[in-house]
């Protein structure tokens, strides 16, 4: 199978033709023909390698009511991802070889992103005792990011052996940097805007206290760490701290705390609540700054659908999260690319490159240059659009970006040369 | 005045004053009637919905609303179709669809009443929600204050105790604001919420040093359930720092008032012989409550037609 794609700007720079042969970049360069190629007009869209999540939650097994790793997948793609980690936090746990296959099989049959499996740190994300992380390892769905997400391993010896255990395994703990004892029935970033709506604080302490720890853990034992969300202003000092001492950290941002601060919160809408919470504007400026400067290496999602009934509630019954996968790449235009932050080139690497060697993915993350994969987007930078819930891909409409306007379309998406979107519309 | 009443800064100086000189009025009107009813919701449907026990506030509104003639519905969460698991929104749409006018609601969960604005076309009353606000129980304070010193512009108002966790607080630290009366909280730096700073009052941590410049002292009820979490080491040391004992009160200037949302905690936030003294106004912001009430459930309600 052939494809030649007319006209793109790789990285946004000078326009080229891309030719795909067998799933592989054959050629990149001026005036390409290849005779019974699929050809896709591309003037003036900006190509890049497919985005690769190193966090979403894809709801199957247990709440298919919410999202399934198809609905999931389709939404991935239609942002532009070609790969998605999938978070442990389903039911039955992802703790097991058993569940981590059964999530990679539903993502290899949808066969629109590659989905890729997250580990448990401990069995039933309990906190107690270490799930059986070489198995999962060893399983069909190669396991190498292993999170208790959604808990923080809050013990700090379990944290340590955890550290040191999947340093066998190549792989990563992913830690949801939460100190469990300082956000009890936390609702929002605490600060002047809690004082007055009366919701209890989640201190950014509680974040900072985390991060700190677990990097010394990290370098103590010589493991590799990646911190999930990272929130703020504090957090990102500590993480430049540890990597100029050589620890081996790595960190994502969110979509959201790029863009949306507590200020959401005013109206009590739980739309806006998440966790770790929209914080502040000079936290929101530190987040955006760590991640031109690299101390924040991705930018993940945390794509939490969720239920109607579990938004549409008072704050506090509301359950925490927001979707992400079908405007990330938008609000990293919008406030990374739009205000000079990034280039293009950036932009892949937070978003593509950086991620998929966190996961030790093969086959994701590499360059647009002939004789990689081909696993590459499509965008068109110039247009902007009001997101609207009722219109996205996901199964749930808990979209913090509702009725907001923002910049850049994903036009089509390929993964191994195979289109999953098309005319901005899902192939499958 | 907006439609709802959610929070003290739905109330600007003019409607806040127009709510206070509508209580005097009803006072005025009803003073010495031997049927201390008016007229003015008749046909109108005014439910209190209460997610929490409050046996006092919920008797307050049902007072106000019959006193004005309204229909009143008492949805309580106990044995209602709420304990059955019932949403808020489902609940709002139940009680909409049977014609209520107002919901005067109180909730466990700071932000409900916004929520409930959402979803109903009547006016929403406040009633108290989670750690946010109470705005009626502001109004009745200022009420009263008014009532008793005759004014509010400069009444220095000493609000001690439970900051962080009082919805009372928070109501009152705007309102007394937007009427001119200077706030100073006073409280142990546990009782009191990360970013109190932004908030248009003082912070103190003493209460001898603050009770000689007040005009009045108005003190917050202590949960028992704070003792058991570190907020204070003990009922015995919160008492002795921030307690108001009769020691204290004779630190008053002479025309000093002493107020108390209740229930209170006789004995540890304040003493007997001072709830009960000339100073203390608690009976009398009970019945200022009623009066308040009414005021709030007519300007809300009485502007518009029971067809519209």
């Amino acid at each position: 199978m052939t494809l030649l794609i007319k006209g793109a700007r790789p990285y946004g720079e000078d326009a080229a033709d891309i030719l795909v042969k067998d799933g592989r970049i054959a050629a990149i360069g001026e005036s390409l023909s290849a005779t019974g190629a699929d050809v896709v007009d591309a003037t003036g869209l900006v190509a890049l390698p497919g985005l690769v999540d190193l966090h979403t939650h894809l709801r199957e097994p247990g709440r298919e009511d919410a999202e399934t790793v198809e609905s999931g997948s389709r939404a991935a793609a239609l942002g532009g991802y070609t790969a998605v980690h999938a978070m442990a936090n389903t039911d039955p746990v992802a703790d097991t070889a058993g569940v981590v296959e059964q999530v990679w099989r539903l993502g290899q049959e949808a066969g629109l992103v590659d989905v890729v499996p997250v580990g448990a740190v401990t069995v039933g994300l309990s906190g107690e005792r270490l799930a059986e992380l070489g198995a999962m390892a060893d399983s069909a769905a190669r396991v190498r990011v292993f999170s208790d997400d959604g808990h923080c391993v809050a013990d700090p010896a379990l944290m340590r052996r955890a550290l040191e255990y999947v340093k066998a395994l190549d792989g990563v703990v992913a830690q949801h940097a939460e100190e469990p004892r300082l956000t009890v029935g936390a609702q929002m970033h605490e600060g002047d805007r809690s004082a007055r709506l009366g919701l209890t604080g989640w201190p950014a302490a509680a974040e900072e206290a985390i991060i700190a720890r677990d990097v010394l853990l990290a370098d103590h034992v010589g493991a590799r760490l990646h911190v999930c969300h990272v929130s703020t202003a504090g957090s990102v000092e500590i993480l430049r701290w540890a990597k100029s001492r050589g620890v081996q950290v790595t960190a994502e941002v969110t979509p959201h705390h790029l863009l949306l601060t507590d200020e959401c919160a005013e109206g009590y809408d739980p739309v806006f609540k998440v966790n770790p919470p929209l914080r502040t504007d000079a936290d929101v400026e530190a987040l955006r700054a760590g991640l031109a400067e690299g101390v924040i290496d991705a930018v993940a999602t945390d794509h939490a659908p969720h239920a109607v009934e579990d938004k549409e509630t008072e704050w506090a019954s509301a359950r925490p999260g927001m979707l992400g996968l079908e405007q990330a790449l938008s609000v990293v235009v919008a406030t990374m690319v739009e205000t000079g932050l990034l280039d293009w080139r950036g932009v892949a690497d937070r978003m593509s490159a950086r991620p998929a060697a966190i996961g030790r993915l093969d086959g994701h993350g590499r360059p647009l240059t002939p004789g990689e994969p081909a696993n590459l987007l499509l965008l068109d930078p110039g247009t902007r659009a009001v997101v609207d819930p009722a219109a996205l891909a996901s199964r749930s409409r808990n979209s913090p970006y509702a009725g907001r306007e923002l910049p850049g379309r994903v036009v089509a998406t390929f993964l191994r040369g195979e289109a999953t979107v098309l005319d901005g519309k899902a192939t499958r | 005045m907006k439609r709802h009443l959610l929070e003290a800064a739905d109330l600007d100086r003019a409607d806040a004053t127009l709510v206070l000189d509508t209580a005097a009025q009803i006072d005025a009107a009803l003073a010495g009637r031997e049927v201390k009813k008016l007229p003015t919701l008749r046909g109108r449907t005014v439910v209190n919905l209460f997610y929490e026990d409050s046996t006092r506030t919920r008797i307050s509104f049902e007072l106000a609303a019959k006193r004005l003639s309204a229909d009143v519905l008492n949805f309580s969460a106990k044995g209602s179709s709420v304990s059955k698991g019932e949403s808020l929104k489902d609940t709002a749409l139940t009680l909409e669809a049977m014609g209520s006018d107002a919901i005067v609601v109180r909730h466990s969960a700071s932000g409900a009443p916004h929520r409930l604005a959402n979803w109903v076309r009547g006016s929403v009353v406040n009633a108290g929600d989670g750690t946010h606000e109470h705005p009626t129980q502001a109004l009745l304070d200022a009420y009263t204050i008014r009532h008793r010193l005759g004014r509010l512009e400069g009444v220095r108002v000493a609000v001690v105790g439970d900051v962080l966790h009082s919805r009372v607080a928070r109501s009152n630290v705007r309102l007394l604001h937007t009427l001119g009366a200077e706030v100073t909280l006073v409280a142990p730096p546990t009782l009191l919420p990360v970013g109190v700073g932004s908030w248009p009052a003082e912070v103190s941590y003493d209460l001898d040093a603050v009770l000689p410049k007040a005009d009045v002292v108005m003190m917050l009820r202590v949960q028992a359930e704070r003792m058991n979490a570190s907020f204070f080491p003990s009922a015995r040391e919160y008492s002795r720092r921030y307690g108001l004992d009769a020691r204290r009160m004779g630190a008053l200037g002479d025309d000093a008032i002493v107020m108390h949302p209740g229930p209170m905690n006789r004995g540890m936030e304040i003493a007997a012989e001072v709830a009960d003294s000339a100073r203390s106004t608690i009976v009398e912001q009970v019945g200022n409550g009623v009066s308040v009430r009414m005021a709030v459930l007519y300007l809300l309600l009485g502007g518009r037609s029971a067809s519209e």
